[in-house]
């Protein structure tokens, strides 16, 4: 069976006898004038409605306004239902009316045609072999070992250049992830507002979506200088790092010692980035002062350092340690002691005990 | 070399006659002089197509990819695929004055100030699902009829990769407006990228020139979006198509109908009319969707913020089930030697998807080297001609509809009042039992399918008319089925087919037998010859009388034959 | 056995009542338990009263409805093994009585995750008596007035403002839970935060306040009264907001907009495909050639 691949092998065991192509019945349009008549008149329609819905696009397009200017049409807006329903019927008259062309009135005789086996032929597969061994061997390829060698090294390597230019895509991360604009004693501040807080502003079940005040341009409540205002990319980078959410608690919830210690009169601030992979979290269950993040639906307890209680997290949430300045207001007593956002490979990961001894040796606190 | 008669068709082969020049006739002659293209013609013009309606769910996707292709144009021609801030002032009031990046704010005026732009945001979003979601019909019809075997095994490849790239350019693509939602998942992604082991972060400060967001992910999302996947995609579309062309399509096993022919229409006009017309339709229904089904309203999301979530955040449904991955793993990661692996990113969203997909791409060649047959097939199988492989597909399914379901565990909680929790829980162990129980189901139930076939194939088919012997027991009469249809129940393979290799050298029974046994040996094999003629013997001297065309007075008239009242009974 | 299912069969009685009987018995019944119910429930106020007659009025309807959970005094109940029946009202406000009591949660129905909506029976007058009482408990946030949450008399210019800024707060402190247009979302364990887009800008306003249930506070020191007003004119400004793109397919986001692109989609594309593909018409009459004879 060599030649196998060359023919098709028709089908093992043909348990009953082919009855062959069923004999052809005509259609209504192909023996009837009238009917064929009519499904002609009925495709002509199609696409003569199909031109009717083009000219009513345009004159929608001309005549009716989009957004918050537009008009409206049982509560939607009137110009994108009507440049829509006009466009759509244009096309589909069209389609329709081919279809009902090749169904009603082209010949639907069903044909046969024979199938040839995927492979050449064994004349034109010799032929090639021919061709390709000749070539082969003008070009001396074979005999050439130095000169082929030399060519797969040099062709190789070029792929170098494309490779190492893509170096400049991005500088290398260092320790950037390491660490956020928060600073011992920057304010925190209220998100979208950029008011400092007081604790006495604050109620206990109080959740508050901050920032630090170098977002919003300011040192005190003194205006930064020009130069130092954090703008576009970097004013972005700096967010995705330093949002943080405060939640006031009694304090005889709070668990953890480490919480106790950097809370301010049962306020606590924790990072607002999820340990998973980034998502903001703000979903506060104040009954229970477990946080829940929408994306996948990470749980952490605040009382608790910020202990993962369900879902796909595999670190605790990182806390921003308390103080109050001496106008009164919630400050920072540091970056945050460890980094955060989602883990990476460089990511020194420790428990919220370790966290805070380290925190304590450096700051002496 | 003889003249290879076996591309041209064999019938209405009457030669074209010589009339009069036409103006179409004249441009013809024209290029042919410089093309010659007239060869390639008479090849194709008349190239039999079979007609069926599950072959026309490719043609949904490849339909859809031209309507993205043209509103996607349209789109370039207004979006900006920048970060860089502006304060917009357009005619939206909710956002007037808000900063936000250039690639938003052009959205926003796409959708509101240029006319037919939100319709044309609209159809591209529609039509990109639409694609997506019939590449993977189309998918599952060629699997469970068969026509991914030889010689089609690289077109299912080629297919498997359209899935992979169409899935990443819809990605790349619903990003690009940098909205609240899809910039949170351009978020998840950069935390994706970060828990690769090693390289993560390098690879994720190249890719967005820095830190999370930085100003570089949407004009490279851009170029990736129209430019370099597009290309991919035009290309592999080609080929796929070409190979189709090549080895023409399959068609189902019917009177008439062999391994060596295709029957079915011409090219010209039928099946171009067909697919042309079938075209305008994908293009009109889209455009109906897109006029009154809103779809990604990013003006309600707002710009992308990083300090900013949506409750119910989920990517489009291609992504759905990574993301179902992603929220039913535990929360495993390794810490050692001061670095962290996170397991709960990379098993569900980098190792997982990738050996799924993988898994995927080689079933052609899994099912060759299980089976051993190496013919050519150009007939379909009913998917109950194979069970084990049928059910496979299914628990396939099964698997990704239970991520699928994860993914949407928050709204299930929500618009079914049940706990989150418990949702993710159930899910974790429905993710592994749900594909076994359906291998299962599926497997004993197209096993019993090929059982009734037999049933019919032997006894004909339940009338209705139920008769009553002299003794008073019931019993209904069954008519033979139509010669057609009992042709196309029979073709199929008996038994195992190709090489047996039976045990190796040492006499052990290898991993591909067992798998070859489960394969092969729980199927009901059609009846032999022997067993139809007696079947039909035994039939034809009761039921004769009851024969397409005769009613119930031909069935009292026999009430004299004592073989009635025998009372058949059937089983 | 049949006589079983016949025992009417013999009964004298069976022909002693009419058919409608039973039915009229009942509705007698309810109303007379209705009547009785009306006549001694407690009657409703007259509008003109001082705050101390108020709470008294209120005592009147706590005793009966919020006492059994809240204790007599409001000073909550726990269970014996020391599950929280319910909480203590001291503190909590008027604005806490009137968003409880106004959306129906109060009283609870059953115990469960959540507290849901109910319709409410209270009229408003009984619902500012219980208020009245228990802000006599103690000190608590106050129901707002309408000028507090609504953009009545502002100018066109002053509302364009509060609707951008309250956007930007919505957005940051409110989408997290109740989703971008305030659909609603998921919590823990069969919580959920709840539709806001068909809720009273009053209750809104109260719920910000008062931290409901699970809810957190945002009370005036965290977000100031201006700031709840500007929320309030965004949510209003998207409830007003026609469908710019159609309809809106229940607002949950890419989860829904997955569903129709397969079922609607899909099934009206595959739809068409069966139709293109069917058979169609077959007469048994054969073909005239132009000759007149048939092929």
């Amino acid at each position: 069976m060599s030649d196998s691949h060359h023919e098709i092998e028709a089908h093992t065991d043909a348990l009953l006898p082919d009855p062959g192509l069923p004999e052809h019945h005509w259609r209504p349009t192909d023996v009837d004038p009238a009917a064929e008549r009519r499904a002609e008149r009925q495709v002509a329609t199609l696409f003569g409605l199909s031109i009717l819905c083009t000219v009513l696009f345009v004159v929608f397009y001309v005549t009716l306004r989009t957004g918050i200017q537009g008009q409206k049409f049982l509560g939607l807006g009137a110009s994108n239902v009507a440049l829509g329903l006009t466009l759509g019927g244009a096309f589909l008259f069209i389609g329709v009316g081919v279809i009902q062309w090749a169904r009603k009135l082209m010949a639907d005789v069903e044909l046969v045609e024979e199938r040839h086996p995927a492979s050449s032929s064994e004349e034109d597969r010799s032929a090639t072999l021919a061709a390709l061994q000749a070539g082969l061997e003008e070009s001396g390829i074979g005999r050439r070992p130095l000169i082929r060698n030399t060519l797969l090294m040099s062709m190789g390597v070029l792929v170098a250049p494309a490779v190492v230019m893509l170096r400049d895509l991005g500088p290398l991360p260092g320790d950037k992830l390491k660490h956020t604009v928060w600073a011992k004693n920057m304010r925190v501040v209220r998100d979208v507002v950029g008011t400092p807080i007081r604790p006495s502003d604050l109620e206990i079940g109080d959740l508050v979506n901050a920032e630090p005040e170098i977002i919003f341009g300011t040192d005190k409540g003194q205006n930064l200088p020009a130069g130092e205002v954090l703008e576009g990319a970097d004013l972005q980078v700096a967010k995705a790092k330093a949002a943080t959410v405060l939640l006031r608690m009694d304090p005889d919830d709070i668990v953890s010692q480490v919480t106790r210690n950097w809370s301010v009169d049962g306020i606590v601030a924790y990072s607002k980035i999820c340990t998973h992979v980034g998502c903001p979290i703000s979903l506060n269950e104040r009954t229970t002062h477990h946080l829940l993040c929408p994306c996948h639906q990470s749980t952490f307890d605040l009382a608790d350092s910020g202990k993962v209680l369900f879902g796909p997290a595999g670190r605790h949430l990182p806390q921003l340690p308390l103080g109050v300045d001496d106008e009164g207001y919630l400050v920072a007593l540091s970056d945050y002691p460890e980094p955060v956002g989602p883990s990476f490979w460089e990511r020194d990961t420790k428990s919220p005990a370790e966290v805070a001894d380290e925190w304590s040796k450096e700051t002496g606190k | 070399m003889s003249v290879d008669t076996s591309k041209v068709a064999t019938s209405n082969t009457a030669a074209a006659t010589a009339k009069k020049p036409t103006k179409v006739g004249a441009i013809a002659e024209w290029s042919d002089e410089r093309l010659g293209l007239a060869a390639m013609g008479k090849k194709n013009l008349r190239k039999i197509f079979p007609d069926h309606w599950s072959f026309m769910l490719g043609e949904i996707a490849l339909w859809s990819f031209v309507v993205l292709l043209i509103s996607g144009v349209f789109l370039t021609l207004w979006f900006k695929p920048s970060m860089a801030d502006v304060t917009y002032q357009g005619s939206y009031p909710q956002l007037r004055g808000i900063s936000m990046s250039q690639a938003y704010a052009s959205s926003l005026d796409i959708s509101f100030d240029v006319r037919g732009g939100l319709l044309l945001r609209q159809m591209h979003h529609w039509a990109a699902m639409l694609f997506i979601s019939a590449m993977m019909i189309h998918l599952l019809r060629v699997f469970f009829t068969g026509a991914h075997r030889k010689p089609r095994e690289l077109n299912w490849v080629i297919g498997s990769l359209l899935l992979i790239l169409g899935t990443l350019e819809g990605f790349t693509g619903y990003s690009l407006p940098d909205d609240l939602l899809s910039g949170t998942g351009v978020r998840a992604a950069d935390g994706f990228i970060q828990a690769i082991p090693i390289v993560g972060t390098y690879i994720g400060f190249f890719l967005f020139g820095g830190e999370f967001p930085g100003d570089s992910i949407i004009p490279r999302l851009y170029t990736i979006h129209v430019l370099l996947i597009p290309g991919l995609l035009l290309a592999l579309i080609a080929a796929h198509m070409l190979l189709l062309v090549y080895h023409k399509h399959t068609q189902w096993p019917g009177p008439g109908r062999k391994e060596t022919n295709v029957v079915g229409y011409p090219m010209l006009p039928v099946y171009a009319a067909k697919a042309g017309g079938f075209f305008f339709i994908t293009f009109g229904v889209t455009a109906i969707m897109g006029a009154i089904l809103s779809i990604n309203p990013v003006w309600k999301f707002g710009p992308y913020d990083p300090t900013k979530v949506t409750a119910g955040s989920q990517p489009d449904w291609y992504m759905g089930w990574p993301d179902g991955a992603l929220r039913i793993m535990p929360g495993w990661e390794s810490h050692f030697w001061g670095h962290t692996w996170s397991w709960n990113i990379f098993v569900p969203v980098i190792l997982m998807p990738t050996l799924s997909w993988m898994l995927l791409t080689i079933l052609p060649f899994l099912e060759a080297w299980i089976t051993g047959d190496k013919r050519e097939h150009h007939l379909l199988q009913r998917p109950r001609n194979a069970p084990t492989r049928t059910a496979f597909m299914v628990s396939l399914m099964t698997w990704y509809a239970m991520f699928w379901l994860a993914g949407g565990n928050d709204l299930i909680a929500i618009k079914l009042h049940s706990s989150i929790n418990n949702i993710t829980y159930a899910l974790r162990v429905l993710v592994f039992v749900g594909p076994a129980i359906a291998f299962f189901i599926t497997r004993r139930w197209c096993i019993s399918l090929q059982r009734h076939d037999n049933e019919v194939l032997l006894h004909g088919y339940e009338t209705g008319v139920i008769m009553r012997s002299a003794e008073g027991g019931y019993s209904e009469r069954h008519l033979p089925i139509n010669e057609a249809k009992a042709y196309a129940i029979t073709v199929r393979d008996r038994g195992r087919v190709g090489e047996d290799d039976g045990v190796d050298a040492k006499g052990k029974t290898t991993l591909r037998d067992k798998l070859r046994t489960l394969y092969y040996d729980d199927d009901i094999q059609k009846p032999t010859v022997a067993e139809i003629e007696e079947a039909h013997a035994h039939a034809a001297h009761e039921d004769h009388a009851l024969e397409a065309g005769h009613g119930t007075q031909a069935v009292e008239a026999e009430h004299g034959d004592p073989a009635l009242e025998g009372g058949h009974t059937s089983h | 056995m049949v006589r079983l299912l016949n025992r009417s069969v013999g009964r004298l009685s069976r022909h002693r009542r009419g058919p409608l009987a039973g039915l009229v018995l009942l509705l007698l019944g309810l109303a007379l338990s209705g009547g009785l119910y009306a006549a001694v429930s407690p009657s409703s106020a007259e509008t003109a009263q001082d705050q101390a007659a108020m709470a008294a009025k209120g005592r009147q309807l706590f005793l009966v409805s919020c006492a059994f959970c809240h204790g007599q005094n409001g000073e909550g109940l726990t269970s014996r093994d020391g599950k929280l029946i319910g909480p203590s009202l001291a503190g909590v406000g008027a604005a806490s009585v009137d968003f409880q009591v106004g959306t129906g949660r109060m009283p609870m129905v059953q115990p469960g995750v959540q507290v849901q909506k109910k319709k409410n029976i209270f009229s408003q007058t009984e619902i500012d008596e219980l208020a009245a009482y228990v802000a006599s408990l103690a000190p608590g946030p106050a129901i707002p007035s309408k000028a507090d949450y609504s953009t009545d008399g502002m100018t066109d210019a002053e509302k364009q403002e509060a609707i951008v800024r309250g956007g930007q707060i919505f957005l940051t402190n409110c989408t997290a839970c109740h989703n971008f247009t305030g659909e609603g979302g998921a919590m823990p364990r069969g919580g959920y935060a709840p539709k806001l887009l068909d809720t009273n800008p009053k209750y809104i306003y109260e719920a910000m306040l008062t931290g409901p249930q699970s809810m957190d506070s945002f009370s005036n020191g965290n977000i100031s009264p201006e700031e709840k007003k500007d929320v309030i004119a965004y949510i209003e400004s998207m409830r007003k907001q026609p469908g710019y793109g159609g309809f809106g397919l229940g607002n949950l986001g890419p989860v829904s907009e997955g569903l129709f692109a397969w079922i609607v989609g899909l099934g009206v594309l595959v739809g068409f495909a069966v139709w293109i593909a069917a058979h169609t018409t077959r007469t048994s009459k054969s073909k005239l050639t132009k000759k007149g004879t048939a092929q």
